[in-house]
């Protein structure tokens, strides 16, 4: 998920050609008051007139204790966004509030359930109630963490090895699955160190997480190559999968591959690694008929 | 008056004029300058703004940006806002 300022329209206009898989519009942090009612047409014009192709279209929204959310809310329906994210996201009822904030928007133009939210936990609390939130509304898709606020809140400070955020990204994961909803986690932010990146990249992804959230077309391909099985698991997670259906045709249950042997949870993790597979485009869905 | 001078946007300044008169500089007003003209008159027109004088400087802005950019100065300077409270 890429991250573009909703007050530049230059790099609105250019941020799919990258090929993220989401692109998140922000009117939040990146956004000064003063040009908070620009930013909200800006985001509203191009969401209804550019051709995004199959990118997933998300908007971060202001707090609705704020003066601009609840017209963010009507600007981005109305523009036929496909996720709304929350900031700041501290309780299920502030995700309640949004819902029927959502609803009355959509029932004024003939397009009720199509949005859908992701919040984002930011803080102490936030984390502590992540199931809470992550099972507030049918709507929820996901949930993200936003760790520069969480840290403050925290009082501590961010840190290379990210021990800060431990707690946080796992009660978020955990929260996520439980809820059967996606998980992504927050941005990294130095540019110029590729490597350290990497590093994030996987451990979040050895947590658990769905995604990671970006702020440069750079950081795509670091992600992607993370979060791209390679031959060698796509291969063995093909044989699993293969072996386990020629077992259930045969009413076996329980299979053995390469001598080892394969049950429910190692078929599950095979599924994912082909999923993930055909998702990042490096084998076809017909492939695996 | 709304937006920027950075690559991709437009700076729109609207003032009281009587008619519709467009003053626009723009790097590609050859190619478009018709076009980005025209946004400009269709949008006010769609906000019911029939009288003004307008002065756009266009960085290579994208019809959406242009309607989004006229919008946004005429509800700044009318104070009468396109979505409701």
């Amino acid at each position: 998920m890429m991250f573009v300022p909703g007050n530049n329209p230059g790099m609105m206009a250019d941020a799919h050609i990258y090929g993220p898989d989401s692109i998140m519009l922000d009117l939040e942090d990146s956004v000064t008051m003063a040009e908070k009612d620009a930013a909200r047409l800006l985001v509203y014009n191009a969401l209804k007139s550019i051709d995004y192709g199959s990118t997933e279209m998300v908007v971060r929204i202001n707090p609705l204790s704020t003066p601009y959310g609840k017209k963010d809310v009507e600007a981005v329906v109305k523009a036929g966004v496909d996720v709304i994210r929350m900031p700041k996201t501290e309780t299920a009822d502030e995700v309640r509030e949004l819902e029927a904030e959502i609803l009355k928007v959509e029932t004024e133009i003939g397009r009720v359930g199509e949005t859908r939210i992701m919040a984002a936990i930011e803080s102490a609390l936030g984390v502590v109630n992540a199931y809470a939130i992550a099972t507030a509304s049918r709507r929820m898709m996901g949930i993200a963490l936003g760790a520069e606020d969480y840290s403050a809140n925290l009082k501590t400070n961010r840190t290379p090895g990210g021990a800060e955020l431990l707690l946080a990204r796992e009660q978020i994961v955990v929260a996520a699955r439980a809820a059967g909803i996606a998980c992504f986690d927050t941005v990294y932010s130095n540019l110029d160190d590729m490597e350290s990146f990497r590093h994030e990249v996987e451990l979040i992804k050895t947590l658990g997480f769905d995604g990671k959230s970006i702020i440069n077309p750079r950081q795509i391909e670091v992600v992607n190559s993370v979060f791209t099985p390679t031959e060698k698991e796509i291969n063995k997670a093909r044989t699993i999968v293969a072996a386990i259906k020629e077992a259930q045709a045969k009413g076996s249950g329980v299979i053995a591959v390469n001598g080892k042997m394969v049950d429910r949870p190692v078929v599950i993790r095979a599924e994912r690694t082909i999923a993930l597979a055909v998702a990042a485009g490096v084998i076809s869905e017909e492939e695996m008929l | 008056m709304a937006g920027t001078l950075e690559s991709g946007d437009i700076m729109i300044t609207i003032d009281p004029g009587e008619g519709l008169q467009i003053d626009l500089q723009s790097s590609v007003e050859a190619q478009f300058g018709r076009q980005i003209r025209a946004v400009i008159k269709e949008t006010l027109e769609g906000l019911g703004i029939h009288d003004a004088y307008v002065q756009a400087v266009d960085k290579g802005a994208l019809d959406c940006t242009i309607r989004a950019r006229v919008t946004a100065a005429a509800v700044r300077a009318s104070g009468k806002d396109v979505w409701k409270d």
